[in-house]
């Protein structure tokens, strides 16, 4: 098997993410939030200020680190939501068949056809800003690929020997569902569930620079652009360092996704055993 | 013993929808199978075997359902039990080999919890209990190394192993009944034999009636003491198995008798198929009026185009649907 540097970057990528996020308190030089100080406000990256401060002389570099723990958990999280959702319509639809199927495809359907970042917009106008709204409405609107897959996936595989064996045996629905079905469909539903962290991330950036995310002060990389915005001239770091930690995790989680895609493909592990 | 069968079959009709209209895939079907004993269906392909097997155990799926008739187990109708109930049946009380030893086992999961899930879902044990009675039933089937092999996929098992497990699964829970379905086809014939014999032995310890069904003649005589012949979706002749040989009474089971390689070689030839009747089965919707077998038999006569033969008992026992059988 060739190297997959896909893999292997991005693995790296989204796993040095998930350190900086976790490590956050020992590698952050300051306190995001509490050490503002406009004796330094607006320095320029510097040995001192590694990625330069804002205008109220906050680390840029210790917000983006802290930043990091919004960004990831909206990403794992709204995701984690995402492909549950997905999978329980979709398994059971794929399986069931009937009437189910038709309301499971017409939801689809409806979901695929409104832009998910609009549809999750919506609910956060309901819910008002804050992590836990951002966390529900990225995790009810993103769902429907891996829905898709997972009915045309259990279509295919409620045919297969094992699955008809499992019924012989006096296995229930749910039963096979769990150990019959699901197992078997595992790999492009994480290869989906990979790439579709990348875009919570980039959802989460969207909604909070539109001051809908994680309340300020606190910082997520979203809300950071936001807050730069005005001043994109005049200290460009402030747009720059989030925007390349946001870019960076995205292609991260992409690449990731692309490399499991390579191992779990089905025809690719027929060919391995 | 008591007088009560195991399974009784009584006049059981299966009906496919094909839409517009319900036609009968068989009818007619009316069979017993005492506890322990070992009972044959044959026939050529398409002849309904699998779908009668299927009726049994409640697993007809449109456009395939029961028409009319009445299955009991150890004398309770069966045919209208709820789901849930059939499914304490299933793989419990009845449980059935497949055809594909290939593709019956889940590939991402080792086979020793395949086995182990057996006695969890049926017989409430705890994974613990489960996976050391698994690893009991590896040995049963004579599985070597079974400590070593419970945790091995089936990708990494030869088609008789994974036959084996098959069997082992199926016989988990003691079931009373056993169905095999073309159990050994796909297997290369010493394989096949090994797998019989191990089925055959391990089902008479046990008790275990066996329901085995086959389109060779010749392998279900050899493990069966009651065979039933099917064509065109009715049983047409019904025996013990030496009776059948030594003097088929059937037009369609003497050609099948005549097809087959002589005694002796019958095992090792045990995957000649029965083409040497000339013609072939009628399509479900396409059977012909009167006797079924009538385009292909050499015996028939005017009343076999018309009017369908009624089952007739014979002296020796058994029993055959030909208006002029030997
Ligand atoms: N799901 C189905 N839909 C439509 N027709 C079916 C279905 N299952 C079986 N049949 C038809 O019912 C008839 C009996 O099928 P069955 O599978 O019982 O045959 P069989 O005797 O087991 O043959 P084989 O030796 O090939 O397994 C066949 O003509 C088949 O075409
Ligand atoms: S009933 Fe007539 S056609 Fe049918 S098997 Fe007997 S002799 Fe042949
Ligand atoms: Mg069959």
């Amino acid at each position: 098997m060739k190297l997959r540097a896909n893999l292997i970057i991005g693995g790296a990528l989204f796993a040095l993410a998930i350190l900086v996020g976790l490590l956050a308190p020992w590698l952050a030089h300051t306190d995001p939030v509490l050490d503002a100080n406009l004796m330094n406000a607006e320095e320029p990256p510097s040995w001192t200020w590694w990625f330069g401060t804002d205008d109220q002389g906050r680390d840029i570099y210790s917000r983006v680190v802290y930043g990091a723990r919004v960004s990831l958990t909206v990403g794992i999280v709204s995701q984690l939501i995402n492909s549950v959702i997905g999978v329980a319509l979709g398994l059971s639809a794929g399986y069931w068949g009937g009437w189910w199927d038709d309301v499971v495809n017409g939801l689809t359907n409806l979901m695929l056809a409104i832009p998910s970042l609009i549809f999750a917009l919506a609910i956060m106008a309901v819910l008002g800003p804050g992590l836990t709204s951002l966390l529900i409405a990225l995790g009810l609107t993103n769902w429907s690929f891996t829905c898709r897959i997972a009915r045309a996936s259990a279509l295919s595989l409620r045919s297969q020997g094992y699955v008809q064996a499992a019924t012989v045996l006096g296995y229930g629905d749910l039963r096979i569902m769990i150990t019959q079905l699901l197992p078997n469909m595992l790999g492009p539903i994480i290869v989906i569930g990979t790439l579709g962290m990348g875009s919570a991330v980039l959802s989460e950036a969207a909604l909070s620079f539109l001051g809908l995310g994680v309340r300020p002060p606190f910082p997520s990389w979203g809300s950071m652009l936001s807050d730069a915005r005005d001043q994109i001239t005049t200290a460009p770091w402030l747009s720059v360092f989030p925007g390349l930690a946001i870019f960076l995790t995205v292609l991260g989680l992409n690449l990731l996704g692309d490399g499991l895609r390579d191992i779990l493909d089905p025809q690719s592990r027929s060919r391995r055993s | 013993m008591t007088g009560v069968p195991l399974i009784e079959v009584e006049d059981l009709r299966i009906d496919l929808d094909d839409g517009s209209r319900r036609v009968a895939a068989a009818e007619g079907i009316s069979f017993r199978i005492d506890r322990g004993e070992t009972f044959g269906l044959v026939g050529e392909s398409g002849c309904g075997k699998s779908i009668t097997a299927l009726a049994l155990i409640g697993l007809l799926r449109q456009p395939l359902s029961i028409g009319s008739g009445v299955i009991r187990f150890e004398g309770r109708e069966i045919q209208h039990l709820s789901a849930a109930k059939q499914r304490e049946l299933r793989g419990n009380r009845i449980a059935m080999i497949f055809q594909e030893p290939m593709t019956a086992l889940n590939p991402v999961s080792p086979v020793g919890r395949q086995i182990a899930e057996m006695f969890v879902l049926h017989k409430g044990k705890s994974w613990r209990e489960a996976n050391q009675l698994a690893v009991e039933a590896l040995a049963s089937v004579r599985v070597p190394a079974p400590e070593r092999r419970v945790k091995d996929y089936p990708h990494q098992l030869s088609g008789g192993m994974r036959q084996r497990v098959m069997i082992a699964i199926a016989l988990a829970c003691g079931p009373d009944l056993l169905i095999a379905d073309e159990p050994t086809t796909a297997l290369d014939v010493t394989v096949q034999a090994e797998i019989i014999e191990l089925m055959r032995n391990l089902c008479a310890e046990r008790g275990t009636a066996i329901l085995m069904i086959s389109h060779d003649l010749g392998l279900v005589a050899n493990v069966c003491r009651r065979v039933a012949v099917m064509y065109a979706g009715r049983i047409v002749e019904e025996r013990g198995s030496a009776d059948v040989f030594r003097s088929p009474s059937h037009p369609y089971t003497q050609g099948l008798v005549a097809s087959l390689p002589r005694l002796g070689s019958r095992a090792a030839l045990g995957r000649t198929r029965l083409k040497e009747i000339a013609g072939v089965v009628p399509a479900i919707t396409a059977f012909p009026d009167g006797c079924r077998f009538n385009p292909r038999c050499a015996q028939a006569t005017g009343i076999c185009r018309t009017v369908a033969p009624v089952a007739d008992l014979l002296e020796a026992g058994g029993l055959v649907r030909c208006h002029h059988h030997a």
